[in-house]
């Protein structure tokens, strides 16, 4: 049977009949269509997934929809305003921070988690503040003199 | 306007750091269907019944299929090796398992739903009867007298057996020796792990009797070709295969796997496009794993501690089957690197590749290269210790001098270019290496967590070429790689690349080689790649081949261009054709400054073709296929300094210093990010990667929970410089960067754990180096047992 679920999106209110077991990551991709979240492991390991709920980063693939429900979700797709992009993605587009792309979505938003938090943070705490979340292609070593950048920047 | 050489910044990054990057996974439509595939839980096994009825009537669900349907279909259904060696097993690898399942994961039926998650509910629905046997897991033990056999027509399970070099000479070589290094080395099982799992969506078209594959693909048109040989057998115009955006590849998307065989199969026959997306336990299962070698080796060095021989033995497994390009990798792409950066006047290897109950093994960034230079710089460590010199001066005594090169090894390569001392020099440099052997001193003196440093003096071999000596060494593909450069009427470009990029930012440095030669500016540039409808026969991306090979043939075929152009231009302006030169995007005449056209003035002729040569074709496009006359030989110098706490066994990476000379360089930051990520995952496997499997074939490490990757707070800041010593036989100058970081970084990081610990005896330890395994063998070396 389903349920009805509403939260907001990217700023936009938005309310569907899932099954109760659907996925937030699967709701957001296959109900939304906003597919800039990705799904790496399904089972909270890689980050890539990753999203903002009411602002602090979650692994969107082992949540419900349901359990966001009336909450503020935030995607990779709602980061830039007015076509401006925000300081993290500019931040990894200057700093080479990425190279497939696929964990890109995920580490910006668990870089944004993470400088809501601690907005000045040092090397050392953006290293252990992203350790949930894999890159395979980077090293690490742009993605965190990106995040540092954007964070002088913000 | 000089772009060539210059960090751009990526042209392909707008799309992907706004969640507009399509990948596979991204695509969908309303009449798609959605597979699951069930795998075999055994590693070894007889299959018996298969009862799809209580799947088959599951909610959802349109198809189930096994073997028997694959054959009623018509199809080949077999995946198909790539690389032939003399006397090399095939063994027959069915799409979906027949009679016998091979290794856990091997697919024994699909299951197609109108939702993933019901076809993944009714997957667990399909009853398959197994009668499990014993399994062999180990490269070596496969060939024990009474191992069980992963195929029935490969005695022993010996895939083939593999000699390289002169073994009379290398035998005379070690006895006229004065020393005599010898080493055990196991080079473990990784898996590579893209972010992105593995995908397909398959959608046959019945009316016009065209295939559509969109899926995870490094060498779209090669996964085509082995489509219509072996898995489909389709006509090859009629299937297209489209990489979109591909999220990380190592190796694990060269090959053909079963999985989009299946997926096409059921697109075909229930008329209807069909998702496929591994789980990451599927990846884990599936993706065709790396490394997995056992050897023994020895250096045999004369008074004057000379190299006077080389002698190497391995297992390296195959898994349970042949994967792709698999018999390459500890063959050719591995004993032809056993003379590293030194002059090496006698060498054997040999190498017996197994069949076990596992896996298959193929191409992981490095492919077969790793492996060597993990032997070689193993062994230089171990065998300076030996002689008591310092793990530099004996590398230094051995190096292919500058005045040597084009200098043929005794392993089939002739290095073409090389200068190895001043990368080593510079590295020492950067790292302060006087100094940091007195603090080392200063900690042993002290006791409490050891520094330790560690050299690794390595040699790549790049862009495998020419096809001619490919082929002869058993490739079934050949290893050029085409470019179309198209000057629209306006002026500006398109490139079409045979080479399929997943992250190597081929867009921004592609643009950058046709704006420098033309004189435009890079965004007017277009790069096209990964679709066998839009592009002209390719070869892909591995191999660090792309800018050597694909970026050479963007470079003829612009100076095919510009050659066209001249003609062109002399006509309109009246002039000798060979008074005409093209600069900074203009076609001048000598002696007459006044007169000249830009690139677009001449293509717009081009195209109109009213004023134009008679015996000139109109459009102004060339295509090249470039085949290199040879290999490129990146080399560089790493050092590695580490902290291991002899308490807890646990080792930290304190810095990483390279010097890397990959010839001429087209972006800089492209370049570092491109070694930045392969010493990630050398590093991982030095210190924390490796897949496990138990006797029974189960793999232990079959989730992110227990395969350790490196996240960001366990390395550094890698420190990086270059010399440069250009490529002589490519346009370019260039040699190839993708998978030095991941050649050259295990050894730095062993050796540097042994120099650590070499105070207590200490002279080797199995990678992965975990705190476990050091802690173990300090309590060893105190003769405290290691229980």
């Amino acid at each position: 049977m389903k349920h009805t679920v509403r939260m907001e999106v990217n700023g936009t209110s938005v309310e569907k009949d899932v099954e109760p077991r659907t996925l937030l990551v699967h709701f957001l991709r296959e109900e939304l269509g906003l597919t800039g979240t990705n799904v790496g492991c399904e089972t909270t390991l890689c980050g890539a997934c990753t999203v903002l709920i009411d602002g602090k980063s979650v692994k969107s693939c082992t949540q419900l929809a349901l359990q966001a429900d009336s909450m503020s979700v935030t995607t990779i797709e709602g980061m830039a305003t007015n076509g401006e992009l925000h300081p993290l993605q500019q931040s990894f587009w200057d700093h080479h921070g990425l190279q497939c792309g696929y964990c890109t979505p995920g580490m910006i938003m668990a870089s944004a988690g993470l400088l809501s938090q601690n907005p000045d943070a040092s090397e050392e705490e953006i290293r252990e503040g992203l350790k949930g979340n894999l890159c395979r292609c980077t090293g690490y070593q742009n993605i965190v003199k990106a995040v540092k950048s954007a964070a002088e920047s913000m | 306007m000089a772009v060539l050489g210059t960090s751009i910044r990526r042209r392909e990054d707008p799309a992907l750091i706004t969640g507009k990057g399509r990948y596979t996974d991204d695509f969908s439509s309303p009449t798609m269907l959605h597979a699951a595939i069930v795998r075999s839980p055994y590693a070894h096994a007889r299959l018996g019944a298969i009862d799809t009825s209580a799947a088959a009537a599951a909610p959802g669900v349109v198809g189930v299929f096994t073997a028997k349907d694959v054959e009623a279909a018509g199809l080949p259904g077999m995946v198909p090796v790539g690389w032939l060696l003399p006397d090399l097993k095939v063994v027959a690898h069915p799409i979906l398992a027949i009679d016998t399942v091979r290794h856990v994961g091997d697919g024994v039926a699909v299951v197609v739903a109108e939702d993933r998650y019901q076809a993944r509910d009714a997957a667990e629905l399909v009853d398959v009867e197994y009668e499990p046997f014993d399994a062999v897991t180990d490269p070596a033990g496969a060939t024990a007298e009474g191992a069980p056999l992963v195929h029935a027509d490969a005695p022993s399970n010996v895939a083939f057996d593999f000699e390289l070099g002169d073994s009379e000479s290398t035998e005379a070589g070690f006895a006229s020796a004065t020393q005599v290094t010898e080493i055990e080395l196991r080079n473990q099982r990784l898996i590579p792990h893209a972010i992105e799992p593995r995908a397909t969506i398959a959608d046959y078209d019945s009316s016009t009797g065209k295939l559509t594959v969109r899926m995870t693909t490094q060498n779209p048109h090669v996964h085509r070709l082995l489509m219509v040989l072996a898995s489909l057998g389709l006509p090859e115009h009629k299937i297209r295969v489209i990489a979109p955006e591909v999220g990380g590849g190592f190796g694990s998307k060269i090959h053909h796997y079963a999985d989009e065989a299946i997926v096409a199969m059921c697109s075909m026959q229930l008329g209807r496009p069909v998702k496929w997306i591994a789980t990451r336990g599927e990846t884990n299962l599936t993706d065709a794993h790396g490394r997995d070698h056992v050897t023994k080796a020895a250096i045999a060095l004369d008074a004057d501690h000379k190299i006077v021989g080389l002698r190497v033995d391995t297992y390296a497994t195959m898994g349970a089957y042949l994967s792709t390009f698999a018999p390459s990798v500890p063959t050719f792409l591995y004993a032809t690197l056993m003379s590293g950066q030194y002059d090496i006047p006698a060498i054997h290897c040999h190498v017996v590749g197994t069949f076990t109950h596992t896996t298959p093994v193929d191409a992981y960034r490095g492919a077969g290269r790793p492996e060597a230079t993990f032997v070689v710089e193993r062994l230089m460590e171990e065998a300076a210790k030996e002689a008591g010199l310092d793990p530099t001066e004996l590398r230094r005594k051995n190096f292919v001098q500058p005045d040597q090169f084009p200098y043929q090894t005794q392993v089939a390569l002739e290095y073409d270019s090389g200068n190895y001392e001043p990368a080593l020099d510079r590295a020492l440099e950067m790292v302060g290496y006087d100094d940091f052997r007195s603090q080392q001193s200063a900690r042993r003196a002290g006791g409490g967590k050891q520094l330790g440093i560690g050299f690794s003096t390595y040699i790549e071999a790049c862009g495998l070429a020419p096809s001619a000596v490919a082929g002869s060494l058993g490739a079934q593909a050949g290893l050029w790689e085409s470019a179309e450069v198209r000057v629209n009427p306006t002026g500006t470009v398109t490139v079409y690349t045979g080479s399929s990029a997943h992250g190597q930012g081929h867009h921004t440095t592609f643009s950058q080689i046709v704006a420098e030669k033309l004189g435009i500016d890079v965004d007017a540039v277009e790069v096209i790649h990964g679709d066998t409808d839009a592009v002209q026969f390719g070869m892909g991306t591995y191999g660090s081949r792309s800018a050597a090979v694909g970026g050479s043939a963007i470079w003829l075929s612009v100076d095919k261009i510009i050659e066209k152009g001249r003609r062109i231009a002399a006509h309109l302006l009246e002039a000798a054709v060979e008074d005409v030169e093209f600069a900074d995007g203009q076609f001048g005449v000598k002696g007459a400054p006044d007169k000249s056209l830009g690139l677009a003035d001449v293509s717009l002729q081009a195209y109109l073709a009213h004023n134009y040569p008679a015996d000139l074709e109109p459009g102004l496009v060339a295509t090249t296929f470039y085949d290199p006359a040879n290999f490129t030989y990146p080399f560089g110098a790493h050092i590695a300094i580490v902290e291991v706490d002899t308490e807890t066994g646990e080792v930290e990476l304190v810095r990483y210093v390279a010097c890397d000379d990959v010839g001429n360089v087209i972006n800089p930051m492209i370049v570092d990010g491109q070694l930045h990520g392969g010493l990630a995952q050398g590093i991982g496997q030095a210190l924390w990667e490796g897949a496990v499997y138990d006797d029974s074939g189960q793999l232990l490490t079959g989730s992110l929970m227990d395969y350790a990757m490196p996240r960001a707070h366990r390395l550094v800041n890698f420190e990086l410089d270059r010399t440069t010593t250009p490529c002589p036989h490519n346009p370019l100058g260039v040699k190839g960067v993708g998978e030095a970081g991941a050649i050259a970084s295990p050894p730095a990081v062993v050796n540097a754990v042994v120099d650590a610990l070499s105070p207590y005896g200490i002279r080797n330890i199995d990678m992965p180096l975990t705190p476990e395994k050091v802690w173990r063998a300090i309590a060893a070396a105190n003769g405290e047992g290691s229980e």
